[in-house]
């Protein structure tokens, strides 16, 4: 067990609070977050192939904004809903990793 | 040729076969710390009782100039030996000839000789150090590698299945392993993945070294493919003798009994536990305060350590231990955990070795990480592999059972023997704290101080429910116990259990929630 890890912490049950030390993967756990739907978000690591719109531009629900290569398959993204995109965070033919944001809505 | 020329002949071929890959490609296996695939038989079997069979098999392969190599035993060595005077059957793939890679010719030798232990009913060995499948056999190194997964699925619950992992073990070798029973791993010499760092990067552009990727290490703390983690290949040996001796042949037959030892543990078994529930000690030195000579021998000491599996003997006999961990997690039952304990009451189970589970925990983990990851499938194991155990199952509740936690550690609901529980046991459906704010919210909510109020409730909850006597006026319990004779009340219950036996509806097979 890693040094850091020897030390107590606490850890609430039921409304108790017991001291116990924490697993590295316990103490690394991702929190959850509540998804924002205005972040369009990279569920796979991927290269950038093309934008289909440039920032400000209204797009209709349904609409592919974004050619995206992952693992050689190139995939389209769809606007969720209508929207104006606000932010493309992204450069043609850059990777990258997962649950990168791709692209800003409003 | 005379029979003395032929002895001669057969001393030069044995010889040569057993240079293996040459000598530069042993210098290059020990360069990198490793012990060539005789040699780390040796070191394993009891001196002298090695004996080598299939010395001369050859490869069949024709293409890609293949038919020009000579590859001495195919790459793998293959034989039957003693470890503390058990039989045993043992493979060791040898780097140094073509890597290691796997064959036809080299998968049959592996073939035959797990053939071999399954039909004498003794443990089986397998030492992984492989470059994988060779390429240039093509589908035949795959059938090789689809013929061992079977059979280690056969002898599965009959024979002892050991894998070490002392080099390279990657892609669809990492699934002999996988199916076996325990996973030896040695520190930077051990590597375990299905795909490599090199094509992770390519394809997905995440850059990782080997061992951070599949190193020993990760396998012992992080995922959970590994049982006994060690810093040298010798201290890899031990564990693996030791664990034999503690394990029976096979599945109609009980490990060997030694000498019985009274433990000689340091603290006093009364002094281990704190009074508090919060409070965290660890359950180790309780088992240790238990068993014969002290000795405990555990399981996957690295990876979900709030749970503890693991051997010590009784009476000379071997048991296998269960115990809530309240210094790691305040010893919650979590995914892993419950994987870890399922396969090892299953293991214990098949084996016919007793189960002493050890109970001091305050549920399940909280947590959105948890539930998304399946905590009820995982969790749902536990229940099915203690419920399916007919080996004598005994539980002591040292603190704390609560809720599904309770009824989960082989309570005796799921068919428990025997349910002892020490005096400052609380079992109750949640601690004190998370009932007095859900039975009597109303009261604390009305109060006038509802600090005040709720701290009253706590404490009239604790002093109704949080003791062993409620359990044990429904015979739930069926006795609750001074610590002091927690070792002699677990002697006489697995004395008078040896012949136990339990009936389980005939069944091709059950579907647990793997």
């Amino acid at each position: 067990m890693a040094e850091e890890m020897n030390e107590l912490q606490s850890l609430t049950i039921d409304g108790s609070e017991y001291k116990t030390r924490y697993t590295k993967k316990y103490a690394n756990r991702r929190v959850w977050e509540y998804p924002d739907s205005r972040k369009v978000i990279s569920y796979i690591p991927g290269t950038v192939i093309e934008q289909y719109f440039k920032d400000g531009d209204a797009v209709k629900a349904g609409e592919p904004i974004m050619l995206f290569e992952a693992m050689k398959m190139q995939t389209k993204v769809y606007m969720p809903y209508d929207g104006i995109i606000k932010n493309y965070c992204v450069a043609i033919g850059e990777r990258y990793p997962k649950e990168h944001v791709l692209v800003e809505i409003e | 040729m005379s029979l003395k020329r032929s002895i001669q002949d057969l001393k030069k071929r044995r010889a040569l076969v057993q240079k293996g890959g040459g000598e530069k490609a042993i210098e290059k296996q020990v360069a990198k710390g490793k012990l060539t695939a005789r040699d780390r038989i040796k070191a394993i079997l009891d001196p002298d009782s090695f004996h080598e069979y299939d010395l001369f098999v050859e490869h069949q392969s024709r293409d890609f100039n293949m038919d020009k190599k000579v590859l001495h035993g195919d790459g793998v060595v293959t034989g039957t030996g003693t470890i503390f005077g058990s039989p045993v059957c043992i493979y060791a793939q040898d780097f140094t000839v073509e890597g290691g890679s796997l064959g036809l010719m080299h998968a049959r030798k592996i073939t035959k000789i797990m053939d071999h232990a399954l039909k004498l009913r003794v443990p089986i060995i397998g030492i992984n150090d492989s470059g994988g499948a060779r390429i240039q056999e093509g589908v035949n190194s795959l059938a090789g590698y689809g013929e061992i997964f079977y059979r280690n699925t056969l002898a599965s619950g009959v024979i002892p299945q050991l894998s070490v992992i002392l080099g390279p073990c990657a892609g669809g070798a990492v699934y002999s392993p996988a199916l076996t029973d325990f996973v030896f791993v040695v520190d930077q010499i051990s590597k375990m993945f299905i795909t490599g760092p090199a094509v992770i990067e390519t394809v997905l552009g995440e850059k990782i070294s080997m061992e951070d990727l599949g190193g020993a290490r990760v396998h012992s703390e992080i995922t959970g493919n590994a049982h006994f983690y060690a810093e040298s290949e010798e201290e890899c040996f031990n564990q693996i003798k030791k664990l034999i001796s503690y394990i029976p042949w096979n599945n109609s037959t009980k490990a060997k009994a030694i000498p019985p030892k009274s433990p000689n543990f340091e603290k006093h078994i009364e002094e281990i536990i704190p009074a508090d529930p919060r409070e965290p000690y660890d359950v180790r030195d309780v088992i240790k305060a238990i068993v014969d000579d002290s000795d405990f021998f555990e399981i996957m000491e690295l990876w979900a350590a709030n749970i503890v599996i693991g051997f010590g003997r009784m009476n000379g006999e071997t048991v296998g231990f269960v115990a809530n961990q309240p210094l790691v997690l305040a010893g919650v039952l979590d995914c892993d955990s419950s994987d870890k304990a399922a396969r090892f009451i299953r293991y214990c189970d098949a084996f016919n070795i007793p189960i002493v589970t050890l109970e001091d925990m305050p549920g399940y983990l909280p947590g959105v990480d948890q539930e998304h990851a399946g905590v009820i499938r995982h969790g749902a194991k536990v229940l099915y592999a203690y419920s399916e155990a007919t080996v004598p199952k005994i539980t002591v509740i040292l603190r704390k059972a609560y809720g599904g936690g309770y009824i989960a550690m082989n309570s005796r609901h799921l068919g428990a023997d025997f349910m002892f529980s020490w005096p400052s046991a609380e079992i109750a459906v949640m601690g004190p704290e998370g009932a007095a704010n859900i039975i009597f919210r109303k009261e604390i909510m009305e109060a006038e101080d509802p600090e005040q109020m709720r701290l009253d409730k706590v404490a009239e909850y604790k002093e109704k429910f949080a003791n062993p006597y409620v359990a044990a006026a429904k015979g739930y319990i069926d006795a609750v116990i001074e610590p002091e004779e927690t070792r002699s009340i677990l002697l006489h219950a697995l004395e008078v259990s040896t012949s136990k036996d339990d009936y389980r509806p005939a069944k091709k097979h059950g579907v647990p929630p793997f």
